[in-house]
């Protein structure tokens, strides 16, 4: 799949041979990793190598009686569970994952998957590394493993042959013989210093191959998949847009129309204090109430589109600022170091509004909490109420729709979805404007709802530290 | 007569403000737009009380509670009344953290249009009086919900009319009962929150804000 934060191949492949400059790789696990890498690739290669060769020649030979295109197309995927498995077994040498390359099939079953594989070009590449390995990688590597341990090998028995022998000589690596113990130890101990001297090549060859493997097996920066990563920054270009226009909205209605009706009512204010009290004193009382309503109206409205606590403050203080307005009592504990990003903040601050509201209308709960923090550069956040569950992210239908998913059944709403997704089509609009707005920071939203309770609903987003602001 | 350095951004505002103070027999030594400029006015002016808009330039955030919070640390008991379009608790907290809360105000900015009660405000709180605004009593006790479910509801009338700066005759105006009848319900209060506060009225605003900050 794809993801933003994953590096190319290229940039990442330096710091695999940088382990070797290290004083104490010697005597770290790296090398034995290495050696493991290296040994696991030839009995693997070689079951590849042979899968392929019996799949070319029972498909070829089968074709004719169309049995065999199915082994054929078999062939064709094969690259799909081999690479599959590379990339896991690189993670012996190498600590940063590779990404999988494939796209999610758009419909359930055989047919869509194979569609889609078909069509993508790194199942075609996964084949190349597939025939590669088979071939040419696998016998290298057994060649280049088989000669270092063979001289290690070889050095460290002379003692033990020469005692199997029992005629007080051995033949050391073919070249020369070694006819006494004293000369047998020394070449023993020349073996084993050998070994951490063997350890150098050996890195560099897994270094090497797993350099090759990122390269080959890694997400290809051309193509759809740059489109996918292009659509994503767009997206994320609306979001911020989309922000601006919010702030820009609030600023316009603060500095204009609330502005203009303080002073209207300052002006009635004065009226009433200068004119006559009847006939006009109750006339300009009942004006300077509708104006006075049209205020508190307006304010709500501007804390609806961008509230101003949340920009001077940060998330835990607007979230308390929620609480404080919350119909039920609401614990908050957010521990959020500094400010996030504003998309971040935002798109958090709105998605606990949201949750807050659901808990407020829906649950009958007598209590919630909201509790989160920042943990490996992600910020987590579980608002939780005591109420009676039950509670689904609904199906379409607005705001009366989001209103019917607190009584109507089905638990776990999109528990199982899978990142940014909150099951398709059964989120209502309100949650549904949270769900996607998590999606494009590359956050999730989570719904665990229980008949009977309790409600948790649970977010994660991304959080990079934010540039410094005043 | 009041001396008042006035800070708002929005010169409709400002000029009307400055009408309606002078109105009252105030007098308005500087009035200014950027919280920059309200520094240099009230350093240069010395003034009975300042009055200023929450928000202001150059970064439309809080500059001039920050303004106003600084400017009572160089010149302690500076009188400081401050407007905002929306009450906060975050930034009452911070006014009533300085120099222990006395001689400040925060309020919505319509209360202005209720010109009486506001010119009294102003005069309350250059008196060295706390005035907090009805709206950030209301988030307060909300905040508090938990010990404050213990008190009736017209005690907790009586609470808030006390937190936001009024004296038992005023709390007693409010509700249209005796003020035999508001000490009687403050007494209670006093001991069912387990506090307790002297008979100075704005020690015991302050007290009760204490509380209701938790």
């Amino acid at each position: 799949m794809h993801s933003p934060g994953m590096r190319p191949s290229g940039m990442h492949s330096s710091g695999l041979w940088r382990p070797l400059r290290r004083r104490d790789y010697v005597i770290s696990a790296r090398p034995w990793r290495a050696a493991l890498y290296l040994l696991t690739s030839v009995p693997l290669g070689a079951a590849t190598l042979l899968t392929l060769v019996l799949l070319a020649v029972a498909g070829s030979a089968l074709a004719v009686v169309l049995v065999g295109l199915p082994l054929l197309l078999v062939l064709a995927l094969s690259g799909i569970p081999l690479a599959s498995l590379e990339r896991r077994r690189l993670r012996l040498v190498d600590s940063t994952p590779l990404a999988d390359p494939h796209r999610e099939p758009p419909g359930t079953g055989l047919a869509a998957w194979l569609r889609t594989r078909l069509q993508e070009r790194s199942t075609w590449r996964e084949l190349g590394y597939a025939l590669l390995f088979a071939t040419v990688l696998w016998p290298l590597e057994a060649l280049a493993v088989g000669a270092m341990l063979l001289v290690c090998g070889g050095l460290m028995t002379t003692p033990a042959v020469m005692a199997a022998g029992g005629d007080g000589e051995a033949k050391v690596l073919k070249l020369w013989i070694a006819d006494s113990y004293p000369e047998a130890f020394a070449v023993l101990a020349a073996g084993v210093l050998l070994l951490p001297v063997l350890a150098y090549p050996l890195g560099a060859l897994a270094a090497g191959r797993a350099v090759l493997t990122r390269q080959l097996l890694s997400v290809p920066e051309s193509g759809a998949d740059s489109r996918l990563q292009e659509l994503d920054r767009s997206r994320m270009r609306l979001v911020d847009a989309f922000e601006a226009e919010r702030r820009r909205i609030e600023r316009d209605l603060h500095d204009g129309a609330q502005q203009r009706l303080v002073a209207l009512s300052m002006t009635l204010g004065l009226a009433r204090l200068e004119g006559p009290a009847e006939p006009l004193g109750g006339l300009l009382a009942k004006a300077q109430g509708e104006a006075d309503v049209a205020l508190v109206e307006i304010r709500e409205l501007i804390r609806g589109i961008h509230p101003q606590v949340l920009t001077d403050r940060g998330l835990p203080a607007a979230v308390e600022d929620i609480a404080d307005r919350s119909p039920i009592p609401v614990d908050v504990r957010l521990d959020v170091p500094g400010r996030l990003l504003e998309a971040v903040e935002s798109g958090v601050y709105f998605a606990i509004s949201e949750a807050l509201a659901n808990v407020a209308k829906h649950s009958g709960a007598t209590r919630a909490s909201v509790r989160g923090g920042v943990a490996f550069g992600r910020l987590a956040v579980e608002v939780e109420d005591d109420g009676q569950g039950g509670a689904r992210l609904a199906a379409d239908g607005g705001e009366a729709g989001a209103a019917d998913g607190g009584e109507a059944g089905a638990a776990d709403g999109g528990a199982g979805g899978s990142t940014g997704t909150v099951g398709g089509a059964r989120v209502g609009t309100g949650l549904q404007g949270v769900a996607d707005r998590l999606s494009v920071l590359g956050g999730s939203l989570l719904l665990s709802s229980p008949p009977g309770g309790p409600t948790v609903f649970r977010l994660e987003v991304p959080c990079p530290p934010a540039r410094s602001r005043t | 007569m009041l001396r008042v350095v006035l800070a708002e951004d929005s010169v409709l505002l400002r000029e009307g403000l400055i009408g309606l103070l002078e109105r009252f027999g105030h007098h308005v030594v500087a009035g200014v737009g950027t919280a920059g400029e309200l520094t240099a006015a009230v350093l240069e002016h010395r003034p009975d009380i300042v009055v200023t808009d929450v928000r202001m330039p150059p970064g439309f955030s809080d500059e001039g509670l920050q303004a106003a919070v600084e400017l009572r640390e160089r010149l302690p008991g500076l009188p400081v009344l401050v407007l905002s379009q929306y009450v906060q608790r975050a930034y009452a907290e911070d006014l009533l953290d300085s120099c222990d809360g006395t001689g400040v105000g925060y309020l919505l900015k319509e209360r202005i249009g209720h010109v009486e009660e506001f010119v009294g405000a102003l005069d309350r709180v250059a008196r060295g009086d706390t005035v907090v605004d009805p709206e950030v009593v209301r988030q307060l006790i909300r905040h508090r919900r938990d010990p404050l479910a213990r008190l009736t509801a017209r005690e907790q009338e009586v609470l808030a009319l006390m937190a936001e700066g009024r004296s038992n005759a005023a709390v007693a105006a409010a509700l249209s009962v005796g003020e035999g009848t508001v000490s009687k319900h403050f007494g209670s209060i006093l001991t069912k929150l387990d506090l307790s506060v002297s008979d100075d009225t704005n020690r015991r605003v302050l007290a009760v804000l204490a509380y209701l900050r938790g």
